[in-house]
C-alpha cells in the first residue's frame, strides 16, 4: 500500500470530506445502537431533535456550543504552531477560577465594564497557565503533550481544593459551589425563557477575530510559518520562541474564555462540573474544522449538537450518552483521514 | 567469446509522479562483470530508476528481469533476493547503533530467540578483508566518517551476497583521493564477478571506470553505447541536449573589505569543534569559494553568517564594525544575502505561498505590513515583479511553492535575496540539485551582483562549480579554513589534497602563493 | 508516625510494588511504541478499556487469567486502529493518539453502560489473591513486600526482562530500535516498516491494557469511571525519565510509586494543615518534575513521530 500526493483537490472533495467523514462515523455507531437494542432510525430523529427540535432544544445547543467554539479555537491556534496544547480543560478550570475570584465581590464594575474585565483576567489566568508548559519547552525542550495534560489534573485539584475549602459558599447547603458571580458580570441572557447567554456572541467574535488574526497579519503569518517550517521561519528571521509564547498566551486565553462563559453566563457560579471535557472535546472540534478559526463555529454546534441531542434520545431510547463521546473521537479520527485522503490517493500494490 | 551473459535486464520501465513523467519507457541491459554508468543531470530520472530496480518505488509500466526472472513484488526484499544490492546517495543507516547491527538487520528470521552475532562478525570481518574495507563492527555508526559510512553501505549490499551493485552518486560525499580507492575496491569487486550500475553526472570518473554508458535526460534515454565509442564532448552533449554557454568570470579588482572573520572558534551541542580558528577576508566584487567535503564545518560557517548560531570565540566584522549579537534578521539588516543550503528545510515554508515565501524575510518591512496587518496586494504585487523579474516558470503569487521544481524554488529563494541588493552574498550549495540552465542562471544573478559591488561567499561541494565561478578557493577541512588560493594557481590535485587534510594542522600560510 | 520508620515498614514496600505494577506495565508498552518511533497517546483510554474489559468478563464468568488475555486483545485492537492512522496514513501521532484516548474510554463507558445499564453502585468481583512465592517470601521485609503479591506483579517484573531482552538481544528487538532510529536503514534491508511499527505499536498496547486491567482484577475489585486518573500520562512522562530502556523504566515506575506511597502515609499521618488535595497533586508534579530533570539531555529515538512513507520522493 503507497500513498501518492495529488495534483488537485477538486472543492467538491474539500467541502465535502469532513461531511462524508461525519455520515461514515454516524453509520458506524448507528452499529452502537442497534446493538444496544434501540430502532436505529427513531433514535437518531430522537438525537436530532434533542439538538436542534426546537426553540428550547436550539438555545440549549447554542449553550453548549459556546464554550466548545472557545476551547475549539485554542487548539485550533495552538495546533497551527504545532504547539500541542493539550491542557485546554485546566486552562478553562483556570479561567473560571479567576472569574470566580474577581467576579464575586472583589471588583465591582458596571456591567459594561465588568464582563470585559472577567473575560480579561480570565484569559491571563489561562494564558499564563500554558506560558509555563509552554516555556519548559522553549527553554529545557520539555514535551509540552504531557506536561499540558498533567496540569489539567492539578488544576482541578486545585479547584477542588478551593471550593471544598476556602471559596465554599456557605449558602449552598453543603455542596462545593463557588459564591455566585455578581449581577454586573453576568453575561446577558439572549432569549427570555432559555438559558442562552452572551458568551455565544463573544464566542463567534472571537472565532472571526482569530480568523483575522491568522489569515491578515503578520502575528498569523509568523504563527502559520513556525508551525509549518520552523526551521525556515527561523533561517527568515522570524522570532520562534516568541512566537510560540504569543501563541501559548492566546490559545491558553481562549480556552481560559470558555470558563468565563460557563462560570459567568451558564451557571452564574463555580463547580466542578461545569466542563464535562470541554477542553479535550475542543481538540476534536478544532480538527473537525480543519483548524480554520471560522470552520471551528460550525464543529462546535455540531458536537454540541450530538452531546445534546444523545442525551435526549437517551431518555426516549435507553441508550447511554457516551454515545455522543464515542461520536465524537470517532468523527475526530475520521475527519482527519478524510482531509487527508483529500491530499493523497492510497494505491494499493 | 560466448555471448555476453545479461544480469539485468529493464524492459521499458515508466515511472510518474503526478504529471511528472520521471521515467519514460527506458530499456536498457547490464552485462555480467561489467560496470554500467548511467549518467544525466540532476533531475534526469537516474535515482528514481534505480529505486523502482530496488523496489522502493513500484513502476507504473514495464518490467525488470534479474538473471532472466522477473520482479513482481516491487519491494527490496525481493531485490536482495535476487541479488541487488544497492548504495543510497542519502546513507541508510541507523546513526545510534553499530556497524554490524545495521548488516545484519533482516539477514536472519526475525523471529528466533537468538542472534548470533559471533557468525555474522567474522563473515563481515573476512568481507572487509577481502575486500580492503576496513571498518569497526562495533563502532556506532554516528561515529564514522562520511568515507566509512559508505564502506559499511557497500558492505551491507556484500553481506546480503549481491551479485548486482548499484551506487547512487557514490563519489559526490568523497575527496578525489577516497574517490579513487572507491573505483579500486571496484576494479577488486568486478574481478570476482559482480556487475555495478553507477550513477554519476561527472564525466571524468565515468570515462575512467564504466564499460557502458546510459544517459538519461528529462526522464528519457538518449543515448547508449560502449565507453569505447564515446568521447567527452558527445556525452556532454547527450546529457544536456543543447550546450548552455556558460557565463564567463570577470576578473575584476578587490574593492573594500566587506566581511571579516578573525580567528572563529564554534562548539557544538556536544562539546566537539565545529569550526577550528576559522578566518576569512570577503572584498567587493569578489567571489570567495569555499570546497571541501560536507561536514566538514560549511554548516557552522554558513551559519555564523547567517545568524543563526554565534561565535564562541573570536569575530565577525561587516565593513569594520564588529557584530555582537546574532540573529537572522540582523544579518538581513545588515545587508546580508543568505542562500541556504537546503531549499525545502531552510529556504522556504513548502505549504507557504509563493508571495508569502518573497516576503519570509522583509514582512516586517513598512510597505508590507503596518500595525500588523499585512499589506495583501503590496505583497502580490511585489511577488508577481519578482516571478516576471526572475523568470520563475509555473508561478502564480498564490499558488504553494512546494509544486514548484528545484530550480524554479531555487528561483525565488534568490529573488528573496537579491531584491533586498544585499552587499554580502552567502550562497551555500546554490546550484545543489539543479539542471545546467537553471545552474547557469543562478551564477548569472551572482556575477551581476559581482559586478554591481557585492561579494559574494560561495560553499560548494562541486568542484568543478567553484573552479568556474570563485576568484579565491579555501577549503575546509575538520573545522578548519586554509588560506585562500587565487583560481588562477588551483590544481585540482591541490585542492584534493587539501580536502583530505593535507596541509593543515602544520603551518598552512601559503603566503608566497599571494606574493 | 516517625518519617524514617516508614522505609523499615513491609507494608510501605508491599504498597510500592503494588502501585508499581500498573505503571510498569503501561511504561513498557508505551516504550515498545516510542522505539518504534510512534508515540502512543492512545495510553490512557487503552489503560481504561483494558480495566473495563478484564473487569467485565471476570463478571460475566470468566476466569482471571483469561480475562488478562482479553484485555491485551483489546489493547492490540486499539493498537492497530492507532496504528492505521498514525502508521500506515501517517498522521499527527498527537492528535490520533488523543483521538484513540477519546475513542477507546468512551467506548469502555459506553459498553460499561450498557452491559449494566441498571446499576448504581458498581458491583464487584473476586479480584486476584496474593501469591506467596515458596521460599522466596520467608525472607525477612524484602520477602513479604517483593515476593507475597499479585501474580500479575511477577508478570510485569518478568515482562521488564523479557521487554529487555527481546529489544537488545533478538532480530525482531533489533528491528524495533532500527525502525524507530532510521526507518530508511529498515526498508533497505528487505523489512516492511508498517508492519515493524505496527507489531510494535499493537505489543505495546497490549501491555497498556493489561496495567489497566491490574487495577480492577487485582487492586480493587470493580470498575469506576476515571479511575486511569493520569496514569496513562505518568507512563508517557516515565518513559522520557527512563530514557527508553526497560531497565530504567522499572526503577522509574518504583520510584515514583514510593514516592506516591510516602505521598499517602504522610497525607495520612499528618494532621489536616496540608489539604488532600495537595498530596493528590504530588503525582502530576513529580510526573513534571522528572520530565524537567530528564529532558534537557533526553535522547529521543530520532524516528520518533515522524512518519514513514514508502515510495515517495
Amino acid at each position: 500500500m503507497q500513498l501518492e500526493p495529488r495534483l488537485h483537490t477538486p472543492l467538491w472533495m474539500t467541502l465535502g470530506a469532513p461531511i462524508i467523514a461525519v455520515l461514515f462515523v454516524l453509520v458506524l455507531c448507528g452499529g452502537l445502537i442497534s446493538w444496544a437494542g434501540a430502532p436505529l432510525f427513531e433514535s437518531y430523529i430522537a438525537l436530532f431533535k434533542g439538538a436542534f427540535g426546537s426553540k428550547f432544544a436550539i438555545a440549549e445547543t447554542l449553550v453548549r456550543a459556546t464554550p466548545l467554539m472557545l476551547t475549539g479555537l485554542a487548539a485550533a491556534v495552538a495546533f497551527r504552531a504545532k504547539l500541542w496544547n493539550i491542557g485546554g480543560e485546566g486552562q478553562l478550570y483556570m479561567g473560571a477560577l479567576a472569574a470566580t475570584y474577581f467576579g464575586t465581590g472583589l471588583v465591582t464594575l458596571p456591567a459594561p465594564l465588568m464582563i470585559p474585565f472577567l473575560f480579561f483576567v480570565g484569559a491571563l489566568a489561562g494564558g499564563f497557565l500554558l506560558l509555563v508548559p509552554t516555556l519548559l519547552k522553549t527553554r529545557l525542550n520539555v514535551d509540552e503533550v504531557v506536561t499540558t495534560l498533567l496540569l489539567n489534573f492539578i488544576v482541578l485539584l486545585l479547584a477542588n481544593y478551593l471550593l471544598f475549602g476556602p471559596w465554599k459558599d456557605p449558602m449552598a447547603m453543603g455542596w462545593p459551589q463557588g459564591a455566585p458571580i455578581i449581577d454586573e458580570g453576568i453575561l446577558p441572557n439572549l432569549v427570555a425563557k432559555t438559558r442562552l447567554h452572551g458568551g455565544l456572541i463573544f464566542a463567534v467574535i472571537a472565532s472571526v477575530c482569530v480568523w483575522i488574526v491568522m489569515t491578515k497579519t503578520k502575528w498569523g503569518l509568523e504563527i502559520r510559518a513556525v508551525g509549518l517550517n520552523p526551521e525556515a521561519a527561523r533561517f527568515g528571521g522570524i522570532p520562534i520562541n516568541k512566537t510560540i509564547l504569543r501563541t501559548a498566551l492566546i490559545s491558553g486565553g481562549l480556552a481560559a474564555c470558555a470558563g468565563v462563559t460557563e462560570v459567568a453566563g451558564t451557571k452564574e457560579y463555580l463547580t466542578l462540573d461545569i466542563s464535562p471535557g470541554f477542553g479535550y472535546t475542543g481538540i476534536a472540534v478544532a480538527m473537525l474544522a480543519g483548524l480554520n478559526p471560522l470552520g471551528v463555529i460550525v464543529a462546535a454546534l455540531f458536537i454540541a449538537g450530538i452531546y445534546n441531542g444523545a442525551d435526549s434520545m437517551s431518555r426516549a431510547m435507553d441508550v447511554s450518552n457516551y454515545i455522543a463521546d464515542v461520536i465524537t473521537a470517532a468523527s475526530l479520527l475520521m475527519v482527519m483521514l478524510a482531509v487527508m485522503l483529500t491530499r493523497m490517493r492510497i494505491r494499493f500494490s | 567469446m560466448a555471448e555476453p551473459e545479461i544480469v539485468l535486464r529493464i524492459n521499458k520501465i515508466t515511472k510518474k509522479f503526478g504529471n511528472l513523467v520521471a521515467n519514460d519507457a527506458i530499456s536498457f541491459s547490464l552485462e555480467k562483470g561489467k560496470v554500467l554508468s548511467l549518467l544525466g543531470e540532476n533531475g534526469a530520472g537516474k535515482t528514481t530508476l534505480m529505486n523502482v530496480i530496488f523496489g522502493h518505488y513500484t513502476a507504473d509500466e514495464g518490467f525488470i528481469e534479474i538473471n532472466g526472472q522477473r520482479l513482481k513484488a516491487s519491494n527490496p526484499a525481493e531485490a536482495i533476493a535476487l541479488g541487488v544490492g544497492m548504495v543510497h546517495q542519502h546513507f541508510t543507516l541507523a546513526d545510534n547503533l553499530t556497524v554490524l547491527e545495521n548488516i545484519i538487520l533482516g539477514t536472519e528470521a526475525l523471529w528466533q530467540w537468538r542472534q548470533d552475532k559471533r557468525t555474522a562478525r567474522d563473515r563481515l570481518e573476512h568481507l572487509a578483508k577481502e575486500y580492503g574495507l576496513h571498518v569497526n563492527p562495533d563502532s556506532r555508526v554516528k561515529s564514522l566518517t562520511v568515507g566509512e559510512k559508505q564502506r559499511v553501505e557497500i558492505l551491507k549490499a556484500l553481506y546480503r551476497g549481491a551479485k548486482i551493485l548499484i551506487l547512487d552518486e557514490p563519489t559526490a560525499v568523497l575527496t578525489p583521493q577516497e574517490a579513487d580507492q572507491l573505483f579500486a575496491t571496484l576494479r577488486d569487486m568486478i574481478a570476482q564477478g559482480l556487475s555495478v550500475i553507477f550513477i554519476s553526472h561527472k564525466l571524468g570518473e565515468v570515462m575512467s571506470i564504466a564499460d557502458d554508458v546510459v544517459v538519461l535526460r528529462h526522464g528519457k534515454l538518449v543515448a547508449s553505447f560502449p565507453i569505447a565509442e564515446a568521447s567527452r564532448e558527445i556525452i556532454a552533449e547527450k546529457m544536456v541536449g543543447e550546450v548552455v554557454p556558460a557565463p564567463k568570470r570577470e576578473i575584476m579588482a578587490a574593492g573594500d573589505l566587506l566581511l571579516k572573520l578573525e580567528n572563529v572558534q564554534i562548539k557544538g551541542t556536544t562539546g566537539q569543534p565545529l569550526l577550528k580558528d576559522v578566518s576569512l577576508n570577503l572584498s567587493r566584487h569578489q567571489i570567495l569559494g569555499v570546497a571541501g567535503v560536507s561536514g566538514n564545518g560549511q554548516k557552522a560557517l554558513s551559519d555564523l553568517i547567517s545568524g543563526m548560531i554565534k561565535p564562541d570565540e573570536g569575530s565577525l566584522s561587516l565593513k569594520g564594525t564588529r557584530v555582537d549579537h546574532f540573529d537572522p534578521r540582523d544579518m538581513i539588516a545588515h545587508g546580508i544575502g543568505r542562500v541556504p543550503e537546503d531549499r525545502h528545510t531552510e529556504g522556504v515554508v513548502g505549504d507557504f505561498s509563493i508571495k508569502e515565501n518573497l516576503v519570509l524575510e522583509s514582512y516586517e518591512e513598512a510597505r508590507f505590513s503596518r500595525w500588523g496587518w499585512l499589506q495583501n496586494n503590496t505583497i502580490t504585487d511585489h511577488a508577481k515583479r519578482l516571478i516576471a523579474a526572475f523568470d520563475i516558470r509555473g508561478a502564480d503569487p498564490e499558488t504553494a511553492i512546494r509544486g514548484l521544481s528545484g530550480g524554479n524554488m531555487q528561483k525565488v529563494i534568490l529573488a528573496r535575496v537579491l531584491d533586498n541588493n544585499p552587499e554580502i552574498i552567502l550562497a551555500n550549495q546554490p546550484t545543489r540539485g539543479l539542471d545546467v540552465g537553471a545552474a547557469t542562471f543562478v551564477h548569472e544573478k551572482l556575477f551581476s551582483a559581482k559586478a554591481a559591488g557585492a561579494g559574494v561567499l560561495m560553499i560548494s561541494e562541486d568542484l568543478e562549480e567553484l573552479l568556474a565561478v570563485s576568484d579565491r578557493i579555501s577549503v575546509m577541512y575538520h573545522g578548519q579554513i586554509s588560506e585562500p588560493i587565487p583560481v588562477e594557481d588551483v590544481t585540482l590535485q591541490q585542492l584534493g589534497l587539501l580536502m583530505s587534510g593535507e596541509g593543515f594542522h602544520s603551518s598552512s600560510r601559503e603566503s608566497h602563493h599571494a606574493a | 508516625m516517625d518519617f524514617f520508620d516508614m522505609f523499615l515498614n513491609i507494608g510501605f514496600w508491599a504498597a510500592t510494588v503494588r502501585m508499581a505494577t500498573p505503571l510498569i506495565f503501561g511504561t513498557l508498552g508505551e516504550l515498545i511504541c516510542e522505539r518504534a518511533g510512534v508515540l502512543n497517546l492512545g495510553i490512557e483510554g487503552i489503560m481504561t478499556t483494558g480495566a473495563m474489559v478484564a473487569w467485565m468478563w471476570v463478571y460475566q464468568g470468566g476466569d482471571l487469567w483469561s480475562a488478562v488475555f482479553v484485555a491485551a486483545f483489546f489493547g492490540m485492537m486499539f493498537g492497530y486502529l492507532h496504528s492505521i492512522f498514525s502508521v500506515y496514513m501517517g498522521l499527527s501521532q498527537h492528535v490520533t493518539g488523543i483521538g484513540i484516548t477519546l475513542l477507546s474510554t468512551s467506548l469502555s463507558y459506553y459498553f460499561f453502560r450498557m452491559l449494566l445499564p441498571d446499576v448504581t453502585t458498581p458491583p464487584k468481583i473476586i479480584p486476584f489473591d496474593e501469591y506467596a512465592i515458596p521460599f522466596l517470601s520467608e525472607i525477612p521485609v524484602i520477602g513479604e513486600a517483593f515476593f507475597a503479591q499479585s501474580p500479575l506483579t511477577y508478570v510485569a517484573f518478568l515482562m521488564v526482562g523479557v521487554v529487555s531482552y527481546v529489544l537488545y538481544r533478538t532480530p525482531v528487538g533489533l528491528a524495533v530500535r532500527m525502525v524507530g532510529e532510521n526507518p530508511m536503514a529498515v526498508e533497505v534491508q528487505g523489512i516492511d516498516v508498517y508492519r515493524v511499527r505496527t507489531g510494535a505499536v499493537m505489543v505495546g498496547s497490549a501491555f497498556m491494557a493489561v496495567g489497566g486491567a491490574f487495577l480492577t482484577i487485582s487492586v480493587f475489585d470493580a470498575f469506576y469511571f476515571d479511575m486511569i486518573n493520569g496514569r496513562g500520562w505518568i507512563c508517557v512522562a516515565l518513559v522520557i525519565f527512563a530514557s527508553w530502556r526497560p531497565g530504567k523504566a522499572l526503577l522509574g515506575a518504583m520510584l515514583f510509586a514510593a514516592f506516591d506511597a510516602i505521598q499517602i502515609r504522610v497525607q495520612q499521618a499528618s494532621s489536616s494543615f496540608i489539604p488532600y488535595q495537595f498530596y493528590l497533586m504530588m503525582p502530576y508534579v513529580f510526573s513534571i518534575l522528572a520530565l524537567i530533570i530528564m529532558s534537557r539531555k533526553a535522547a529521543y529515538p530520532k524516528a520518533l513521530l515522524v512518519p514513514f512513507r514508502r515510495g515517495q520522493r
